[in-house]
């Protein structure tokens, strides 16, 4: 009887999906091209996303108990920043880029705006855009380092996006699989999408924002891009730079994305003209990291215009 | 201190009504032209004496301009003295005066300038209005200069010019750094002063205790001014 009349307050029905979980299987995700990356760039890569990582939860953890607030390090959104922030640098940066980037990322853009679920952009972007615009000798130094692979060197270390914007041909089989240069975690097509098909079957990510981004993208491509529809650029293009890190593991991120369903397609195809426009209209080669911190902050304005009509509201009036 | 002496007038404008600080003032210059301490220097001090002048001269003829013209004519006496110092600059200092650019002509308009004429200088003695002139131009040259400082020692290791260390981080010279370094040194200056003891409220109206606890987005313009005309204006 007790039992039948028990009365709380709401939520009465909770789901089992929690942020540790879905952090957890982002962390997992991106196991392939972490690995990937330190296969391919060595131990100085596993050294620079170690840094990355403990500044990350380092930052996270002072921060919260110098200002008294509930510790949340052990939801591994931290580590989940610091991880994509490392994938975002380039194997040669020195050691004190990660840290610096870190704190930028966790107290700047995280904390400081009210910790997770309240940061206007994503803070392993943000922190990326700030260090390039800082450091922009150390982070765009792609000179391949030793590692196990056999890096495909392109001229003089340029990233094969840089080489296809100088207009040489590249070769999109490597490009595909992983062995050239460019920041830790972005070359492998490959390794990216075993991660994000891992992210789709576990229903953490769905279609609509890297379809919509990696789509209009191409339109835009083909439509500006100067060579029509030249297999060889369209897909250098593609499997070139930061598109697939940004596309299924960044532009993806539940806090800076709309939640509206028709608002998630607006945003992605924002975030492909963006990514067009700064690739091809440039004075850089890549894009992808503008393209997503700036449409991040229009997200207020297209939740805004994408407001669904509530159940019962709209329709024609007699 | 006594209300509007000359001493508690230069108080006001450079700690309590701080125009970059504390009035969040004059935004535009503030974020353009503090790309170094030199420059945030010049452009605090050639504002200075601007701002001096014409609260002067608009103090001198408060009783002659008509109150429906007061506008255009405060934009006429500023406008002279714009373009006598713009001159005096290009003709001394020509590496200062290529530095700060389009924002010597614009200080015809900064809003520092317009609010103490409006808010103040039409409405006070000479005497008074000069040092309200010259409290908040010297509150306005230590807000720049700070940020200048700063920016500079952050994005090129050089203060004054001269180099401490190796490097920088570019983006302190950009526009974003500009943005960073005012938001820090803001919220370092209020935590200074939420530090300090409640003082017995002298200004009129609005008590300090009342907008300390606000935030300078919502009272800084309007009620710290001390008259609700000028905070429309300002």
């Amino acid at each position: 009887m007790s039992e039948l009349l028990h009365v709380s307050s709401s939520p009465h029905i909770r789901s089992k999906i929690k942020t540790d979980n879905l952090m957890k299987m982002v962390v997992i995700a991106l196991l392939p091209a972490t690995l990937f990356g330190i296969y391919n760039f060595g131990w100085r890569a596993l050294l620079l996303i170690c840094i990355s990582v403990a500044t990350c939860v380092a930052t996270e953890g002072i921060y919260e108990t110098l200002m008294h607030k509930k510790l949340t390090i052990g939801d591994f959104s931290a580590v989940v920043t610091g991880l994509l922030l490392a994938l975002n640098l380039p194997s040669t940066a020195p050691w004190w880029i990660p840290v610096i980037g870190g704190v930028f990322a966790i107290l700047v853009v995280k904390q400081l705006f009210g910790g997770l679920g309240q940061n206007i952009m994503n803070p392993a972007l943000a922190a990326r855009c700030f260090l390039l615009l800082s450091f922009t000798g150390q982070m765009t130094n792609f000179a391949p380092t030793s590692g196990l692979g056999k890096i495909v060197d392109t001229a003089s270390g340029a990233t094969p996006l840089a080489a296809l914007k100088a207009g040489e041909q590249v070769d999109v089989l490597s490009m595909f699989l992983g062995n050239t240069t460019g920041t830790i975690g972005e070359t492998s097509a490959l390794a990216l999408l075993i991660g994000a098909a891992f992210l789709l079957a576990m229903k953490v990510i769905d279609f609509r924002i890297p379809l919509t981004y990696i789509g209009s993208f191409l339109v835009f491509i083909i439509l500006f891009g100067g060579h029509g529809l030249d297999a060889n650029y369209i897909l250098g293009q593609l499997f070139g730079g930061g598109l697939m890190l940004g596309a299924w593991f960044m532009a993806t991120d539940y806090v800076t994305t709309p939640i509206t369903k028709s608002g998630q397609l607006v945003y992605g195809v924002i975030l492909g003209i963006l990514t067009g426009l700064f690739r091809l209209f440039g004075a850089s080669a890549e894009g992808v990291s503008y393209a997503i911190i700036f449409s991040n902050l229009l997200i207020p304005v297209i939740e805004r215009v994408t407001v669904p009509v509530a159940f019962g509201k709209g329709g024609k009036k007699e | 201190m006594k209300a509007n002496s000359p001493a508690e007038r230069l108080y006001n404008g450079i700690i309590k009504e701080n125009p970059t600080f504390v009035l969040m003032l004059g935004m535009c210059p503030t974020l353009a032209t503090t790309t170094s301490a030199i420059n945030g220097l010049g452009m605090g001090l050639t504002t200075m004496v601007i701002l001096a002048m014409s609260n002067m001269m608009i103090s001198l003829l408060r009783k002659v301009i008509p109150d429906g013209v007061r506008m255009p004519a405060y934009i006429v006496i500023v406008a002279s003295f714009v373009t006598i110092v713009q001159f005096l600059l290009q003709g001394f200092i020509p590496t200062l005066y290529s530095a700060l650019g389009i924002y010597i002509p614009l200080i015809v308009v900064n809003c520092i300038i317009l609010g103490r004429a409006e808010a103040y200088a039409s409405k006070n003695g000479v005497i008074s209005s000069l040092f309200d002139g010259i409290g908040m131009g010297l509150g306005f040259t230590i807000g720049l200069t700070c940020i200048g400082i700063v920016r500079e020692l952050l994005g090129s290791g050089k203060i004054f010019g001269f180099q401490l260390f190796d490097g920088g981080a570019t983006i302190f010279i950009l526009a974003p750094g500009a943005f960073f370094v005012l938001a820090m040194l803001v919220a370092i200056q209020n935590k200074v002063k939420a530090g300090k003891p409640e003082k017995a409220s002298t200004g009129t109206g609005c008590g300090e205790a009342a907008c300390a606890g606000c935030t300078n987005m919502m009272c800084g313009s309007r009620m710290v001014s001390g008259n609700e005309e000028g905070g429309k204006n300002a």
